[in-house]
């Protein structure tokens, strides 16, 4: 057992140490940037200076063998400084435009894609699924090396009309975050319950609060104070399982994908949307997803095809109307897809705006 | 001295391909730790059976409630015995990362050969929420990695009820499109706010978040109970030299079809350079001797489109600060929420207008503390008790640009409305 230290409360530290010369000297004083090529962001200051940044994917959950070999080609071509994006890419910054090609040339060797800027489709933000989660459906670095495998060239070119993010989640909760298109297990079955457990494991009435649509409630089963559910109100939206363990979400057969798209954080044009559901019922299928790829391909390579420049998923969604996005993507229009939840009337179509 | 790899196959097929693989960095920690030998057989047989295999618990370090995530392996034989038991232990530890996520090389090998000694060796650069999440150490080795991470001059992040780790966007250190200083706005704020990240005992998590610009690239507006997102209130700027290299390298449909129509508001006119406007809100640029572009920034929605097409060409305002949005969230239990406007621009530019931001987000948190069902997020309260509440709570005042349309149902009590609109009067005449 180690001794008592106080720990020391820093909270979030200082991050000039850490910044790369050129950003400590011009901070706050960018005039513009452009993007030289795929990868590769040039930002110039009013002082004059100039700075390129390459950016290259990871694989996120990073072995230290992978860190240190990103610090070498840090310490050799960047001057021993980098930075992380929010969707788990490094950035080397180099104020010598020299030591450009020459780092590319080092990351794309040693395996780390060169991209991730612009109009290109970026690395996949996502959750930690079977690796380290107590409640995942799915894994998610697995579904998300499977995806980027057949998205590589996505990433390392500019080629599509606008970013495109995606994200992985592996259950509803949705940890990985709002995207352009996202993947999120969903849980088709309600929980099952192992009623000798609920008494020992779960505070229930912290349970009965926790459900959406108030569908559990407490009960007595085999002489013993338990918990049920009414599962013809149950949504399973798995909000259960957390704090009660022994009411199971997760089914190997039951534990299916879905697909989400035009969700986008930017005000950019116009205000932030949600992303929406448009496709749901594919399997769990380790190790490759097949069948999650295949459609996130098909509406990925159809909004490349029809969407005009700088329209994001969204954008594009907008202009050609849903009815159309499910026709151009071959993905069929359920009732399932029409919202039933809190609001939903907002979701509705009150108008005669209707494209034949 | 690692014992001998398990079969995995499935895992194995997840290195082949072009992406960079987490199973290549696994199978080279295992070499060295069984640690990592039996992580892959527990991950290979979740792969198998499509089922996951950890369940929480209560493992921290001295002093703090929170911020390790413990994991204990449920995958058990008929003796109730671990099947791997070398990773029957996996637990994370959440550490806050430097604002803007820099690091030099020097301390990323120091957090290497910290998480090397005590911890699987993987990390993971970086968590959804932010954290720099050091993956999978056994529980008494939690304090020792830990330790050594503290001295190094690094702290854990927020777990449960709590208030989180935050982010901030690269912002100031390397974008033009910044309108404040993201990072003192991010360690100002969060370092007030330790005690609530490191003793869970707010009713449920509280996120900041910090994005530079409405292009929010933090998402802080769907992730983040109080977003800061920033924004300015003066006249966009121009700059002819880089206006005129635009155009000549993209023409005129691009201008027309990419910049002008695409402008939300209809803000941008093209005119002929004779023809432009002059005026206290009238920002111009001339794109070639016969054109230029007319902005008028009384109605521009700040929502950066032409910005980010034509960077530097035009440009932010002088007059920066921040658009604080609250109650933004996903999923669990009521939906998605976005933040709601509750302050449409707060000025960041001294050292009063930081102390400000921070007080804010003591009100709000103080508010959702004491307010706030078990397991309630701001936003969620928020719906329950209404805008209006959560702003007298807060002592902001309302305003117009909190709403996307007033009120379209009339089944309200209005007898206090003479008493508000002599009030409302009473402070614009003072």
């Amino acid at each position: 057992m180690a001794t008592m230290r106080t720990p020391i409360e820093s909270g979030v530290p200082d991050n000039r140490p850490y910044l790369h010369p050129a950003l400590l000297k011009n901070y706050g004083n960018w005039r513009y940037h452009d993007r030289p090529r795929p990868g590769v962001l040039h930002h110039v200051s009013h002082s004059g200076d100039e700075v390129w940044s390459v950016r290259a994917g990871t694989q996120r959950q990073m072995d230290v063998y992978t860190i240190r070999k990103l610090c070498d080609i840090a310490d050799t071509y960047a001057e021993g400084h980098v930075r992380f994006t929010i969707r788990s890419n490094i950035e080397f910054m180099v104020s010598d435009p020299a030591k450009v090609d020459p780092l590319i040339g080092a990351l794309t060797e040693a395996g780390f894609p060169v991209g991730g800027t612009g109009n290109s489709v970026s690395m996949i933000a996502h959750t930690q699924g079977w690796l380290h989660c107590d409640i995942p459906g799915t894994d998610a670095s697995g579904a998300v090396k499977a995806l980027m495998d057949d998205l590589y060239t996505e990433f390392i070119k500019e080629d599509m009309p606008n970013r495109v993010h995606l994200s992985t989640s592996c259950c509803e909760i949705n940890c990985g975050g709002q995207a352009d298109i996202a993947i999120i297990v969903q849980h088709t079955k309600p929980p099952k319950i192992n009623h000798d457990l609920v008494a020992n494991v779960c505070e229930r009435p912290a349970v009965v609060a926790r459900c959406p649509v108030a569908a559990i409630r407490p009960a007595l089963v085999n002489g013993k104070p338990s918990l049920e559910v009414d599962e013809k109100k149950c949504i399973c939206c798995g909000a259960c399982y957390p704090p009660c363990p022994p009411m199971q979400i997760n089914d190997p057969e039951y534990s299916k994908l879905a697909i989400w798209v035009g969700g986008k954080n930017s005000n950019a044009r116009g205000k932030p949307t949600f992303m929406k559901m448009v496709a749901s019922g594919l399997p769990n299928n380790p190790p490759r997803w097949p069948e999650v790829s295949e459609i996130v391909k098909k509406i990925l390579y159809t909004y490349k095809e029809d969407a005009r420049s700088w329209e994001r998923i969204a954008d594009w969604v907008e202009r050609i109307g849903w009815p159309r996005f499910f026709e151009k993507c071959d993905l069929p229009f359920t009732k399932y897809l029409i919202d039933d939840w809190r609001g939903s009337r907002a979701n509705l179509n009150a108008s005669t705006h209707i494209r034949f | 001295m690692a014992k001998k790899m398990h079969d995995t196959p499935m895992l194995d097929q997840l290195e082949s391909g072009p992406w960079p693989s987490f199973v290549t960095g696994l199978k080279r920690l295992a070499k060295d730790k069984d640690y990592m030998v039996d992580l892959m057989g527990q991950l290979e047989t979740s792969y198998r059976t499509k089922k996951g295999y950890w369940k929480g618990g209560t493992v921290g370090v001295f002093g703090y409630g929170g911020g390790v995530i413990p994991r204990f392996t449920e995958l058990k034989d008929e003796n109730d015995k671990p099947v791997f038991p070398d990773a029957a232990e996996f637990h994370t530890l959440r550490v806050q990362p430097p604002a803007g996520m820099h690091y030099n090389t020097e301390v990323l090998r120091k957090m290497c050969d910290i998480w090397e000694r005590h911890g699987s060796g993987l990390i993971a650069f970086h968590g959804q929420s932010g954290d720099i999440m050091f993956q999978g150490a056994k529980t008494d080795k939690v304090q020792d990695a830990f330790d050594e991470l503290n001295e190094l001059g690094f702290d854990l992040g927020g777990a449960g009820p709590a208030v989180r780790t935050s982010m901030s966007c690269v912002g100031a250190a390397r974008c033009e499109q910044s309108c404040y200083d993201e990072a003192k706005a991010h360690r100002q704020v969060i370092n007030t706010f330790l005690d609530d990240i490191h003793r869970p005992a707010l009713p449920y998590k509280f996120k900041f978040k910090f994005s530079g610009c409405p292009n929010d690239c933090m998402n802080s507006i769907q992730r983040s109970d109080m977003a800061v997102i920033g924004t300015w209130r003066d006249n966009m700027r121009t700059d002819e030299g880089l206006a005129r290299k635009w155009f000549d390298a993209h023409g005129m449909n691009e201008l027309v079809n990419n910049v002008i129509s695409r402008c939300p508001t209809k803000t941008i006119l093209l005119k002929e350079v004779k023809d432009v406007a002059q005026g206290p809100t009238i920002s111009s640029v001339k794109i070639s001797d016969s054109h230029a572009l007319e902005i008028d920034n009384s109605n521009c929605v700040r929502c950066m489109h032409c910005v980010n097409v034509m960077t530097g060409a035009l440009a932010k305002g002088t007059d920066t600060g921040a658009t604080i949005l609250i109650g933004g969230k996903r999923t669990l239990k009521i939906g998605d929420l976005m933040g709601t406007v509750v302050v449409p621009f707060l000025p960041l530019k001294t050292e009063e207008d930081y102390e400000a931001l921070v007080e804010l987000g003591q009100k709000v948190i103080d508010f959702f503390a004491e307010n706030a069902l078990e397991h309630e997020r701001t936003g969620e309260m928020i719906e329950r008790i209404g805008l209006v509440n959560f702003l007298e709570g807060i002592g902001v005042d309302i305003d117009p640009n909190m709403v996307a349309t007033p009120r379209t149902n009339p089944y309200v009590r209005m007898d206090g409305w003479d008493d508000e609109v002599a009030r409302i009067n009473a402070k614009k005449t003072a």
